[in-house]
């Protein structure tokens, strides 16, 4: 059998062992429910209590303003959502940028705001000049992501806060590709809500928070109980929540000394390598997002004439688990609209992401193996050497 | 022309790509393509090869890429 490369933690990151352990001793000894008053109730409601402190305390904001979510997912549709319900001062207009994920897209879009997406440069980082102009009118709320969940490219947060606060507009940084990673703090970031998903950074499935600044507003968008501060209805998933926060103290990104800051640094080397070695290794190939200025664990290519979908498949058969935004190997049919936002080729997408566990050898084999995926695939459709 | 109405990414640009190796320098082709990749990725295959990228209009079905062969 092959060995496998799993080269998607960018979709799903593998459980830390911090996640693991936690999940399961929670699961095997707290069964109780936090909100009923017996022993084993008090006992789930303390933990879940510590935990929530914890979370906050990783990303800046005070215990009473973070709420524990199914995942990423329903996070950002919680704070997009939820502002649009609760802040009725502010203009009826959400500004999105055209590179965030799907799921801020289609929060914005369920809400009866005026959805406004703002384009990026060829590397992916948002327009200024253009989130300027599309301030000028007022803004509820600015979504924009810490870093690209296709590219990586980091957003330059600094100034779009700063538009964001000369504008009255409220700012959801979503950080699902960073958390676990990269030091994410409310107050640091200058954010008004912050969006974190335990799967992306192995802290765990089924788990994700929502923070938010003493200026944000929030209402439920499912209601039903009194849990949650009535933020968020149902049973509270403790195990969950004591896996994504052991591991989020555990990688303490915020750190310099972390497992996380070393992981990061690492990761880099191994993206710096990627990026330099895939150009040499396949012809007419292009490298996504920046050289500079990324998340650590993302490098993201297209090669000319190649679907995606049978490049994917090809290096799954080698042993590599990859993603593709290419219309033949996304979902919807459509080719991934983050490339499309940064006009970068859309077939022949390949996204490796990685993290603990992935080698610099694992790396090197990657790379022969998208060459050989290459050529063969090219060779099939008989454009080995397409002149001009 | 390259007729590759119906065709999906990348065979447009596998096409074009072929027809353009004939072409004279300086001279110019038209592509019709109606899946939503290739208003990327033709321009983008310009950039890459060097051609020049003279445009694009709707066309009945999908759209109508106008694309000039590079002088060397």
């Amino acid at each position: 059998m092959v060995e496998r490369v799993y080269l998607d933690h960018a979709s799903a990151a593998p459980w830390h062992p911090a996640a693991l352990a936690a999940a399961r001793h929670v699961a095997e000894e707290l069964p109780g429910d936090p909100a009923r008053a017996h022993r084993e109730g008090r006992a789930a409601s303390d933990l879940l209590e510590s935990a929530r402190g914890a979370a906050a305390g990783v990303l800046g904001t005070a215990t009473e303003r973070l709420v524990f979510t199914s995942g990423g997912t329903e996070a950002v549709h919680l704070a997009v959502r939820g502002a649009a319900l609760a802040d009725r001062g502010r203009p009826r207009r959400i500004i999105s940028s055209a590179v965030e994920h799907s799921c801020v897209h289609a929060a914005a879009e369920a809400t009866d705001c005026e959805h406004v997406l703002v384009g990026v440069d060829p590397q992916g980082r948002v327009d200024l000049d253009a989130l300027r102009a599309a301030l000028a009118g007022g803004a509820l709320l600015v979504n924009v992501q810490h870093a690209n969940h296709e590219v990586g490219a980091l957003q330059p947060i600094a100034e779009i806060a700063a538009l964001c606060r000369e504008a009255d507009a409220l700012l959801h940084v979503d950080a699902c590709q960073t958390a676990g990673r990269l030091p994410v703090d409310l107050g640091a970031l200058d954010a008004d809500y912050v969006t974190i998903a335990g799967a992306k950074f192995g802290g765990g499935r089924g788990i994700g928070a929502l923070a938010w600044s003493p200026r944000a507003r929030l209402r439920a968008v499912v209601g039903g109980d009194e849990r949650e501060r009535r933020l968020r209805a149902g049973l509270q998933h403790l195990p969950g929540v004591v896996a994504m926060v052991e591991t989020l103290l555990q990688v303490a990104p915020a750190d310099p000394r972390g497992t996380a800051a070393l992981e990061t640094a690492r990761c880099e080397g191994l993206r710096q390598r990627l990026r330099a070695l895939l150009p040499v290794a396949v012809d007419d190939l292009e490298v996504h997002g920046p050289a500079e200025s990324s998340a650590p664990h993302i490098v993201a290519a297209s090669a000319l004439y190649v679907e995606g979908q049978a490049l994917v498949g090809a290096l799954d058969e080698a042993g590599f688990a990859v993603h593709s935004g290419s219309s033949c190997a996304t979902t919807s049919g459509e080719p991934s609209h983050v490339l499309v936002a940064m006009g970068a080729l859309t077939h022949g997408h390949v996204r490796a992401s990685f993290g603990p566990g992935v080698e610099e050898a694992d790396v090197d084999r990657f790379v022969d193996a998208v060459a050989a995926a290459v050529t063969d695939l090219r060779g099939r459709t008989g454009v080995s050497t397409p002149r001009g | 022309m390259v007729d590759a109405l119906g065709k999906t990414c990348p065979l447009p640009v596998i096409e074009l790509a072929r027809v353009v190796g004939r072409l004279e320098a300086g001279a110019e082709v038209v592509v019709l393509a109606d899946d939503p990749g290739a208003k990327v990725d033709i321009p983008v295959w310009c950039r890459m090869k060097r051609h020049t990228f003279v445009g694009m209009e709707p066309a009945e079905r999908g759209w109508r890429f106008t694309v000039r062969r590079a002088a060397a």
